[in-house]
């Protein structure tokens, strides 16, 4: 009893608790993208556990088995190149998966390769019991969908007025490290109607296994994901926040409660945890959350929102 | 050494054991995989091919271990068809273990095909801590049955017991093994059942082991992306068998309602097993 009075006040806590692009979120942790995103019982979970927000797998028309294994692999330093080759159950099947949610914050991501695709998949979300949808346009490693859309202003002013004009939940754009700089991308996504931007997907990538003196990818190429990417994760919220003054929520390489204030500080109204999973579990979510909690209340704040883009003074 | 079970370790395929015309064991050194605790698995790399998760097998050679493959789809054909000498690589291992209770005096272990490896690394344990045990191997034919030397070598310092069933009844008893723990639960008390194998049969030894009141381990194998609890497609329920298993005791597989029913296939869609 005591237990559940305890979480029931945790969720509504103000010091905690962040509003971004019409999101309210008991906490600014999120799930990122690509993990552990496609069971709702999971889900369920992953909100007892501690998140804030949870961002599905990016779904697509038709389901898409991905690449053969390897698919991902760590490296030294908290860090996984992946070529996943955006598997995922489509959007018919995840429907029906997430059709009985009740209470869990869900946002779900949307991947496609034209702006044709996205009507029909917001059509199945959309009377269900979601916060949004994130549209992925930078995934590093599938042709034709993700970055390769995400380098095309064209493109992506398109993918956001369909889809603006199809809904009227929030809409946050996730970019990534492609040939057009970040900010740019992010500039267009605004311009075109975007509630909100997420920086950054994984980064092209490679390794090559020295004694069979092949890549180890079966796709070769992937995205780096983890540790190694944390400070172009930085660099990207700080330009787009400042810059833009779109809200932005936080992703690459977040492992700890620092590395989480630290994106806040850059801007991001909201972080999202994906690599730091892998290494240290669903408890992810509580450590960080919980850090986030001291450091506010050592700096004497009343809330969560007061540090977003603290640093874009200097 | 790396210390780093995430990393990716080359291996040399130093002897290979013909077990049957479709499973054979490779013996690999690595001191990582030759401490594995039985219920744990390897994500075994064939370069350029495919990567499986594998349990780990015994090697009497220290800082040794091995691999058993059955020939079956387009990976572990290719790794069947590795060579003496062909480079392999390996991460982990990953995943939990069998629990064993101390207070256990008479053991079931019941497995099917290579469902038999990490059973074979508890028959060790069992050994050791003197617990009767009974093994039953299930197995198509004569020409498909294996490790009945290794279960009985194994369990050379406690009482024990190896059953083998053959569905075409070539040798040992005819039917599945879970018609022979049918009729043996009835006429000895046994207080807890180990098992690995093809779901189907885990979840037919599930039920006659919660008809019966026993403590019960299953060491599930589902298809898997990462090994490392982030894909989820190895996921029954909220559990994940990469990371919460790959065992898992008798309340939770009786709350898993999925368990012997559907699967999530490469694209995380939920299939049914029986199509
Ligand atoms: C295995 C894996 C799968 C991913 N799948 C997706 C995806 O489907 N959609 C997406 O927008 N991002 C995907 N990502 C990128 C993550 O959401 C995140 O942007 C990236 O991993 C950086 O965050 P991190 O360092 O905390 O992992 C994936 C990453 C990994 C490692």
């Amino acid at each position: 009893m005591h237990r559940r009075l305890k979480r029931i006040h945790e969720q509504y806590n103000d010091l905690l608790s962040v509003s971004l692009a019409g999101l309210q979120l008991r906490n600014p942790t999120m799930l990122a993208s690509g993990f552990l995103g496609i069971s709702q019982d999971v889900f369920n979970r992953l909100y007892r556990m501690g998140a804030g927000g949870i961002v599905s797998k990016s779904i697509s028309i038709e389901p898409i088995e991905g690449y053969r294994n390897p698919t991902v692999f760590s490296l030294e330093e908290s860090s996984y190149i992946n070529a996943v080759g955006l598997a995922n159950p489509g959007a018919e099947a995840f429907s029906r998966e997430i059709a009985s949610n009740r209470n869990v914050p869900i946002i779900v991501s949307l991947v496609g390769s034209s702006d044709n695709e996205f009507p029909s998949m917001i059509k199945k979300f959309d009377g269900l019991n979601i916060l949004g949808y994130e549209i992925n346009l930078s995934c590093p490693h599938v042709a034709k969908m993700g970055m390769e859309v995400g380098d095309d202003p064209e493109m992506v002013c398109a993918i956001i007025k369909k889809i603006k004009s199809n809904t009227h939940k929030p809409i946050i754009i996730k970019v990534g490290i492609g040939s057009v700089d970040v900010v740019k991308i992010a500039q267009v996504a605004k311009d075109a109607g975007a509630d909100a931007i997420t920086a950054i997907n994984t980064i092209r990538a490679m390794a090559i296994d020295i004694e069979t003196m092949m890549p180890i990818l079966n796709n070769r190429i992937g995205g780096l994901s983890g540790k190694s990417i944390k400070p172009v994760g930085v660099r990207s919220v700080y330009e787009i926040s400042k810059n833009l003054g779109i809200p932005v929520i936080g992703c690459g390489g977040i492992f700890t409660w620092e590395d989480a204030v630290e994106f806040m500080l850059a801007g991001a109204s909201a972080v999202q945890l994906g690599s730091v999973i892998g290494y240290k579990g669903l408890s992810a979510f509580t450590t960080i959350t919980k850090g986030i909690k001291k450091y506010l209340e050592r700096k004497g704040l009343k809330s969560a929102m007061e540090i977003v883009g603290l640093a874009h003074k200097y | 050494m790396p210390t780093n079970i995430d990393r990716i370790r080359s291996i040399v395929i130093e002897q290979i054991i013909e077990e049957t015309p479709t499973v054979k064991t490779f013996v690999f050194k690595d001191e990582i995989s030759s401490k594995a605790k039985p219920g744990q698995f390897l994500m075994v790399w064939i370069p350029r091919v495919e990567e499986l998760p594998m349990s780990v097998m015994v090697s009497d050679k220290k800082g040794y271990a091995a691999i058993t493959i059955r020939k079956h789809g387009f990976g572990s054909t290719a790794l069947f068809n590795k060579r003496l000498g062909d480079l392999l690589g390996v991460r982990g291992p990953y995943g939990n273990q069998f629990k064993i209770d101390k207070e256990s005096k008479k053991a079931l272990l019941v497995g099917g095909g290579t469902g038999l490896v990490p059973l074979m690394r508890l028959t060790i344990t069992l050994n050791q801590l003197n617990i009767d045990t009974t093994v039953i191997i299930g197995a198509k034919s004569k020409e498909e049955m294996f490790f009945e030397k290794q279960a009985n070598d194994f369990l050379d310092k406690t009482k024990h017991n190896v059953i083998i069933s053959t569905e075409d009844g070539t040798y040992g008893v005819r039917g599945y093994a879970t018609d022979v723990m049918s009729i043996i639960v009835n006429k000895d008390k046994f207080d807890t059942v180990y098992t690995c194998g093809p779901e189907l049969m885990m979840k037919k030894v599930v039920d006659i082991g919660l008809a019966n009141s026993l403590s019960i381990q299953a060491s599930l194998e589902r298809y898997m992306k990462c090994g490392v609890g982030i894909c989820a497609s190895c996921c029954i329920g909220d559990q994940l068998v990469c990371k919460d298993g790959t065992v898992f005791n008798e309340k939770q597989l009786s709350t898993m309602i999925d368990f012997g029913r559907m699967y999530r296939d490469k694209s995380g869609r939920k299939v049914n097993f029986h199509m």
